[in-house]
């Protein structure tokens, strides 16, 4: 059984549940079972945020990611809680421009990406989230190119597709990193 | 089918309401439910529909008993603490042989307890939904694309009984996206309702909506027809799902959001040789009755997992007539169990054999 579980964290208004959303709609548009559950109460005010995103063959049974095969961190408390539940052999990809922790880990795959500071120097202002999802597809393949930009169309509202363009440069911005 | 869309449970729910012909809501914002209300205060005026945020849960159920008198389609979404609110008029409701659709999003509790989900209102649900004799129909969805196909099935039903359905679910199938997709051609499976209080031009006799009878005859008479539906509703309407339990020695039984989490620990659980399934209630009223007598014909134990001190084990003991042994495992409070605790439990239960 296939199946991809995916934890992303960070603050709230980093773009952590949109990144997750882009994620399982590209999963759903290759015709994958997937499920996007998301913390969700006061601590999104500025906070913390994070979700857990299955992408898998089968139905998803639990929707609830305990050890991920994929974190996605944005900030040092969400490195900190998350980076000792990932699998071994698994993918950690980290905004370096914001987390400063490091871990003794040797068993995992960990990638630094200045994400923020990139996204602001290229004019992806707000789209550090997409860079590191751009990343991961580099670092994993569990989805396709066509399947993140047919995530990326589903999962802008309508008001405002023209940011889908901003997005898809940010996806690929990440994955020629 | 339809293409499949990523819904919250929230938003998949009150999208399913409307394509199932519901036009009145009345509501009350509480977390984790108010995309609910969100949703249809966004819809129903652009369709003729009649969304209204009421002053109180209190004053919401009795906005719907009106609307279910006149013989609409009526809806109102609460969690937890809002559903203690609406108990007086879910009664009256009851009281009254009225159909409505009722969400329950649950939260951790009592009092104001927490935001998180629980499952701690079962007892609620389905002992004491309001104060004297009478049952709501009480169905527990387990995913997202179920909380749809439910909604349809509690209108129907409760127009089919004249009685309340309550939809009992929590706040991580209500916060949480799947993808689903909407039956085509459902839309509005609505019933005749003879009996409805609604304007006919002295063409007939006036219908009366009440649930006060003074004659204690009378009332037990009310009250005891009321019962012999009840008890077909049993024979004919349970719902289980029966997950890996062909050759089963143990089962699990688990409902809603923690029979998601009781999935994963049964399919790891028998990775590792143990043989064990799960048994999924899908109503809670009726419970599965026959669905747990058939698999204590078979297994040696029964572990119960919910998401509160244990409450469905009462009627999982009950139902087998506690003609096997009743484990329990639970986090409350609006701690979700893990996987790997329930796995725990079942190896426990197994006795560590295989």
């Amino acid at each position: 059984m296939a199946t991809t579980n995916i934890i992303l964290a960070g603050f709230g208004g980093q773009g952590i549940l949109f990144a997750g959303k882009v994620i399982a709609y590209a999963g759903l548009m290759e015709g994958k079972e997937v499920s996007w559950l998301p913390s969700y109460g006061p601590e999104m005010r500025g906070g913390t945020a994070n979700c857990s995103v299955c992408v898998s063959d089968e139905m998803v049974a639990s929707p609830l990611v305990i050890n991920p095969d994929i974190l996605i961190a944005m900030n040092t408390p969400s490195f900190e809680k998350f980076i000792d539940a990932l699998v071994p052999g698994g993918i950690a990809i980290v905004d370096s421009s914001l987390v400063d922790a490091k871990t003794d880990r040797t068993d995992i795959h960990l990638f630094q990406v200045p994400a923020t500071q990139l996204a602001n120097e290229k004019g992806l202002k707000g789209l550090a989230n997409i860079i590191l999802v751009g990343k991961m597809m580099k670092e994993s393949g569990f989805v396709s190119l066509d399947g993140i930009y047919k995530g990326i169309d589903k999962s802008v509202p309508a008001k405002k597709a023209h940011l889908a363009v901003s997005n898809k440069q940010a996806v690929e911005l990440g994955m020629s990193l | 089918m339809a293409e499949r869309v990523l819904m919250k449970g929230n938003e998949a729910m009150a999208e399913a309401a409307i394509q199932a012909g519901c036009r009145h809501f009345f509501g009350y914002p509480i977390t984790p439910q108010t995309e609910v209300s969100a949703y249809l205060s966004k819809r129903f005026p652009k369709i003729g529909g009649t969304y209204l945020q009421a002053e109180s849960e209190v004053a919401a159920i009795n906005m719907v008993l009106g609307a279910a008198s006149a013989g609409v389609r009526a809806m109102t979404s609460s969690s937890s603490p809002g559903i203690s609110l609406k108990s007086e008029g879910i009664s009256y409701l009851a009281g009254s042989d009225l159909p409505c659709v009722i969400l329950n999003v649950m939260r951790g509790g009592p009092g104001l307890g927490g935001i998180q989900p629980s499952q701690a209102d079962y007892w609620q649900a389905t002992r004491a939904p309001g104060h004297g004799d009478f049952q709501v129909l009480v169905f527990a969805p387990s995913t997202v694309q179920e909380m749809v196909d439910t909604i349809f099935r509690a209108f129907d039903k409760a127009d089919e009984y004249r009685m309340p359905a309550m939809i009992l679910a929590d706040g991580m199938l209500g916060q949480m996206m799947e993808p689903v997709s909407f039956p085509e051609g459902k839309a509005d499976t609505q019933k005749e309702k003879p009996w409805a209080a609604n304007g006919h031009g002295f063409k007939r006799k006036q219908n009366v909506i009440n649930s006060l009878y003074l004659n204690p005859a009378v009332l037990e008479q009310k009250v005891r027809e009321r019962f012999e539906r009840y008890a077909q509703i049993q024979k004919t309407e349970q719902m289980a799902e029966e997950f890996m339990m062909e050759d089963a020695d143990f089962a699990v039984v688990a409902y809603g959001a923690s029979a998601r989490i009781a999935k994963s620990a049964v399919v790891a659980a028998r990775a590792e040789g143990i043989k064990v399934g799960l048994v999924r209630p899908i109503t809670l009223w009726p419970f599965p009755t026959d669905a747990l007598q058939k698999a204590a014909a078979q297994v040696k134990g029964f572990l119960c997992v919910e998401m509160s001190m244990g409450q469905m084990i009462d009627d999982v003991k009950l139902a087998i007539s506690c003609s096997r042994p009743v484990a329990f495992f639970g986090r409350t409070g609006g701690i979700i169990p893990t996987p790997g605790e329930v796995l725990g439990e079942i190896k426990k239960l197994a006795g560590g054999a295989k």
